[in-house]
This record gives C-alpha cells, sequence and structure tokens, in this order.
C-alpha cells in the first residue's frame, strides 16, 4: 500500500510562503494531478514529497510512514524530470540501471527489470544509445524508464511534458496513460497545462498561491468549480466571467447582464441565489456553453442578439467573440451557422451550466 | 499573379546569398591573414630552438653562418652529450615525480574542493569560493619568502619533495576555481536525480559529476601539469643541488655558465623539455573542447 498524505504541509522560503498549510491524501495506484499557475507551490509540494526539498512543518507520509526526515533514496519514490536529467556519460541501459546498482541488485535482475521496463516504453532498440543520440521524446521514455525499473511506491513527475513540442506532448501524454494503466503505482504529477492534468488524472488539485483551491475528478473540476479561479483556470477556452446583477420579477430569477440581456435562473437554483437577489455577481459561462440557438425557435429568454468583434474558424468548430458590459465574451458555434465579424448573430446561452460567483469572496455561490 | 508573387523574392533571395557569400569569403580571407601571420610570429622560436639544437657548436658559434638553416649538416651531437654527459636525465626525472605527483594532489583537492563549494550549497560557501581565488592573485615572486620559511621548518629545502608540497599553492586556487564553474553548470537535476536513485555525495561525485566534468577536469589538469613543469621561481629559490634540481633551473645553471651559453644543447635542452607539454595538449585538446554534458538536459 502506498497512499500518500500530508497534514498541515507548510514550506517557506525565509519570509516567504510557497506551500502553505496544505492537505491532500492521495489513495494507492491513484494517478493525481498537481496543477496550478507558476508559482502556485505545485513542484515545492512534489519536492517536498520526494525529499528535495524540507518541510517546514507538517507531516509527509508515504504507507501511513512518517517520511519528513527520510533522505530521498529512503523513501522509495522515483520521479522524472521537466529537463529528463539523464546522466549524460551513460547509455539508456546504465541511466535505467543505476539506481539499482546502487541498491546492489544482482545483475541478473537489473537486466530484466530494464528490459521489461524499456518493452512498457518500446525503447529496447535505444538501449546501448546515449542521451545525447536520443531525441525528446526518447529521452523522456529513458527517464520514465529510470523510474519504472526502481518499482517503487510513488511515481513523481515534474512537468515531464513541458520541453517536447505540441505533437509529442500530445503523444507522450497518452504514453503516460498507458504506461500508469500497465505500472498500477500512486502517482503525483506536476503540470500547469490544465488540459494534461485534465486527461491525465483520477483527481486533479489546483492549487494557487500555495493553497489548494479545490480536488476532484476533472468532471467535478470542470462541471462544480468551488471558486472562480478554477473556474477560470480549468477549461479551455478559458470561461466568460461578466458583472451582472441578480432579480426577481413575476416570471423568476433573472440574471441581468446589461439592458437587453437577462438570463433566466433555473429553478432549481432560486433558493441558492435567494439571498444575492439585488446585489452585484458575477456570471461564469464556459464559451462552449453559448451557441447558436438549438431549441427549434422555443425561446426561454436565453437567447439574445449581438454583434460580432471577431471571428476565428477552427474547422470543426467557430469561436466567436463579441463584447457585452465591457468584457468580451467567446462563444463557440458551429462553423455552419457562424457570420462574418461586424454582423449581428442570436446566440443562445445555456444556462443550466453558468455559474453564478460572488466577488466578494470569488467563491462559486 | 502567383508567378510574380514568387518571382520578387526569389530574385531578392539570390541577391541576398550572394552578398552573404561575399561576405563570408572576405572574413575568410581576413581571418586567414592574421592566422598566417599570428602562426609564423609563434612558430619562429621554436623552428629557431630545432634548427640550432641540430647544429654542430662549431656552426653556432660561426658568426657568418645563417641561423635559420643548418648549413653544416644535421648533428645529433647536442642531443647525446645532453643526454649523457650532463645531470639533464635526472632533471628530466625530478620534473616527472614533481609534476606527477603535484597534477595527482591538485586534481584531488580542487575537485574535492569545488564540489564542496559548487554543488554542496553551505554558509559562506561563496565568499570561500572568491577566497581561494584571490589566493591565486598573489604572485610566486612574493609567496616564495613565507614559503621559504616554512620549506625549511620542514626540513624539505633542496629537495625535491618541497616542490610537491608548494606548487599546489599555485595549482590549487585557480584549478579549483575552474572546476566550481564546471561544476554549477551541470544541472542541479543530475544531482537529485542520483540522490533519488541512491546515490550519497561520494557517489555522486565519483559516478556522476566526475564524468560529467571530465572536460574541465582536463583542463585543469593540463594547467596544473603546465604551471608545475615550467615553475621557475620556487626550485630556483629553494634547489641547489644537482640531484634535486628540476628541468627549469637545472637546464639553466648548468648549460650557462658565467658568459658561456651552450647554445646547441640549451635549445635541444629545451626541445626535449618541451616536447611532455606539447604531447599532452595534442592529446587532450580535442577532449578538452568536446564537452560531454550535451544530452544531459533539454537542447
Amino acid at each position: 500500500m502506498a497512499e500518500v498524505t500530508l497534514r498541515n504541509v507548510v514550506k517557506s522560503f525565509g519570509d516567504v510562503e510557497a506551500v502553505r498549510s496544505i492537505n491532500l491524501d492521495i489513495p494507492d495506484n491513484e494517478f493525481v494531478v498537481l496543477v496550478g499557475p507558476s508559482g502556485c507551490g505545485k513542484s515545492t509540494t512534489l519536492r517536498m514529497i520526494a525529499g528535495l526539498e524540507e518541510v517546514t512543518s507538517g507531516d509527509i507520509s508515504i504507507g501511513g510512514e512518517v517520511i519528513n526526515d527520510l533522505p530521498p533514496k529512503d523513501r522509495d519514490i522515483a520521479m522524472v524530470f521537466q529537463n529528463y536529467a539523464l546522466y549524460p556519460h551513460m547509455t539508456a541501459f546504465e541511466n535505467m540501471s543505476f539506481g539499482l546498482k546502487l541498491r546492489k541488485f544482482p545483475k541478473n535482475e537489473i537486466r530484466q527489470r530494464v528490459e521489461h521496463a524499456a518493452h512498457i516504453l518500446d525503447i529496447t532498440e535505444l538501449l546501448d544509445r546515449r542521451p545525447k543520440a536520443l531525441s525528446g521524446g526518447q529521452r523522456q521514455r529513458v527517464a520514465m524508464g529510470r523510474a519504472i525499473v526502481r518499482n517503487p511506491k510513488v511515481f513523481l513527475f515534474d512537468e515531464p511534458l513541458s520541453n517536447l513540442d505540441a505533437k509529442l506532448r500530445v503523444q507522450m501524454r497518452t504514453e503516460i496513460k498507458r504506461v500508469h494503466q500497465k505500472v498500477k503505482t500512486t502517482t503525483v504529477y506536476v503540470t500547469h497545462d490544465q488540459v494534461e492534468a485534465m486527461t491525465l488524472a483520477d483527481r486533479v488539485v489546483v492549487m494557487n498561491h500555495g493553497r489548494i483551491e479545490q480536488i476532484g475528478t476533472p468532471q467535478e473540476l470542470y462541471h462544480q468549480p468551488r471558486t472562480r479561479f478554477v473556474a477560470g483556470f480549468i477549461g479551455s477556452p478559458a470561461m466568460n466571467f461578466v458583472p451582472c446583477q441578480l432579480e426577481q420579477n413575476s416570471a423568476g430569477m433573472l440574471v441581468r447582464v446589461d439592458d437587453k440581456i437577462a438570463l433566466p435562473v433555473p429553478t432549481d437554483r432560486s433558493a441558492r441565489y435567494q439571498p444575492f437577489i439585488g446585489k452585484p455577481v458575477t456570471l461564469g459561462l464556459r464559451p462552449e456553453h453559448i451557441t447558436e440557438p438549438r431549441h427549434n425557435g422555443r425561446n426561454d429568454g436565453s437567447d439574445f442578439a449581438v454583434t460580432l468583434d471577431v471571428v476565428e474558424p477552427l474547422g470543426m468548430e467557430t469561436m466567436v467573440f463579441f463584447t457585452v458590459n465591457g468584457t468580451e465574451i467567446c462563444g463557440r458555434v458551429e462553423p455552419s451557422s457562424a457570420v462574418d465579424a461586424g454582423a449581428t448573430m442570436r446566440l443562445h446561452a445555456n444556462v443550466d451550466h453558468m455559474h453564478l460567483i460572488d466577488p466578494a469572496s470569488g467563491v462559486v455561490i | 499573379m502567383s508567378t510574380a508573387t514568387v518571382a520578387i523574392p526569389a530574385a531578392k533571395r539570390v541577391g541576398f546569398s550572394t552578398s552573404l557569400r561575399r561576405n563570408r569569403r572576405w572574413a575568410l580571407v581576413v581571418s586567414y591573414v592574421f592566422l598566417i601571420v599570428f602562426a609564423i610570429f609563434f612558430l619562429m622560436p621554436p623552428y629557431y630552438m630545432i634548427v640550432t639544437s641540430l647544429k654542430s657548436d662549431a656552426e653556432v658559434a660561426h658568426m657568418a653562418t645563417n641561423p635559420w638553416i643548418v648549413a653544416d649538416g644535421v648533428t645529433l651531437d647536442q642531443f647525446k652529450i645532453l643526454f649523457t654527459q650532463t645531470d639533464f636525465l635526472i632533471y628530466f626525472k625530478n620534473t616527472v615525480i614533481v609534476t606527477l605527483c603535484v597534477v595527482a594532489i591538485t586534481m584531488v583537492v580542487s575537485v574535492l574542493a569545488a564540489f564542496a563549494l559548487g554543488r554542496m550549497r553551505f554558509w559562506g560557501s561563496g565568499i570561500l569560493a572568491t577566497g581561494i581565488f584571490l589566493t591565486y592573485l598573489v604572485p610566486d615572486t612574493l609567496l616564495f619568502i613565507p614559503l621559504f620559511q616554512i620549506v625549511k621548518a620542514l626540513g624539505l629545502l633542496n629537495s625535491y619533495w618541497g616542490m610537491v608540497l608548494v606548487y599546489p599553492t599555485l595549482t590549487v586556487p585557480f584549478c579549483t576555481w575552474i572546476m566550481i564553474g564546471y561544476f554549477q553548470s551541470i544541472p542541479k537535476e543530475l544531482d537529485e536525480a542520483a540522490l533519488i536513485d541512491g546515490a550519497g555525495h561520494m557517489q555522486m561525485l565519483l559516478k556522476i559529476f566526475i564524468p560529467v566534468a571530465l572536460p574541465g577536469i582536463i583542463a585543469a589538469t593540463i594547467f596544473a601539469f603546465t604551471v608545475s613543469w615550467a615553475a621557475f621561481v620556487y626550485p630556483m629559490a629553494f634547489l641547489y643541488s644537482a640531484d634535486q634540481q628540476v628541468l627549469t633551473v637545472g637546464t639553466v645553471t648548468s648549460l650557462i655558465r658565467g658568459d658561456v651559453y651552450k647554445w646547441g644543447m640549451l635549445m635541444a635542452g629545451a626541445l626535449v623539455a618541451a616536447a611532455p607539454p606539447l604531447v599532452i595538449y595534442a592529446f587532450l585538446m580535442d577532449y578538452y573542447i568536446a564537452g560531454l554534458t550535451a544530452g544531459a538536459t533539454k537542447g
């Protein structure tokens, strides 16, 4: 069993608190991705789990054992670095077997493990090559191989795909997921790329300013973000945020965006939103929930007409940009229904997916 | 329309590349002119040494002959006399012993010091590193006075083992400085990967840092070798009997007697003395320049 637990973990660099009392439970074999913008503390958290940074306060345990004071080699972890960190004077085989040699494994077992890992990663033909004779993707596979052969309790990945080009990144992402399915091991993966986080993770931990904003499955984070930060960070293109006001009239509750646009609030949310009537709130709506009307003319008030500022055809969909209440908003429409920039287009807001945010606290209501 | 669009940049490209070629040709011509001038300038002394060492004493002494050519026939007499009738081979042996010991001591001390100062951050490591380099700036012409007292107190005056002790004062600071730079240029992820793989600091140094920093180590070795092979002030001050003398001072003191210069043997001795550094430079220079760190990290 290799569950990883962080209890009130704090990391300070002088006066700067990089990680602020975080708590996290990662069950055995789970693939957890720490995601957040640069400087949010995700890499520091990973490095504390690895033993490369000391914990200022709090406890980190692996398999129930507190490992705060254990050196990295005794934590039974393996790490894949952003820039591969392969030993340049060693072949791929030597790189992968280095840790096992230091641990005095028998030669036969070393060979067996390296060949097995090479087979999983499809790098058997590359074992005699030195890192400089390998491409970026191949180097990253060797780095993963070095981690796999150790058969550790926990895999740690520190932005392993950041240095690869876009195409290779997608390929390696699938590779990492495939490897995790084959080699079931608790994995902590750090990235600033929310697409990577969403596609790889069993659960995603969104961090900001050294704190955990939200922990959840990719679907939970996408559909039920708890804060404006999470709502804006997860999803691409990012969620639109528009200042608005909640109103109550005879027809029900409305989100007043401007003089012309007032979106109906789904009735199941009325009770939740009641305390905010008459107050300014922020409407959050993802571009994929602003589309051309798809309801056969049955308008419940969530259709509106806007003049398009910019139109970006992407092939399978078209992004349309328009301004409401001084805020630029992005919508996602079928290519066939898009009009040219400058023209007026009727759009539909899928209010079942809207989020209202308290602007004071940044919390989703 | 499309033809015109293609034709215009194509015409521009031709003009641009011609101009580039012309620039490159001029740059090459100027480079070669300077290279030839410098090559002649620096090759003249060794050429003069070779020519003089292959002449007989009579030809060297004859003022009317052309000093740049061997007119009376090539002879190896100067080398024969040097090896058989002088203490040159003793000087050579002493120099080899001193140099090998100094290089070994220097490399052990400076690699360990540089690893500690460059990679294992501790309080004051930066100041210490600068301090070590500053000691290199004190010239040996000043240092030999206090060192004389130390060498004398240790009973190593007039012993080439004294040189093994004092030469590192010249070599260790600079070699440590070179190695600090090399060790610092190695990505920190390599030690982190080694730590996670289970390496201790000594294993990390021996199995990762030394192989990766080999170009730096070779550079430092060449420096230590050159300094101890060519040192003059310390042996001049601390050694005075022929059996303890080293090449630099020994050759000069035994082959210049008052105002009598044995030019032929001096040149032959200088040539033989220059051979080991030359061979070492020739063999290690490529390795020294190549660098092994390619592929360690991205890029």
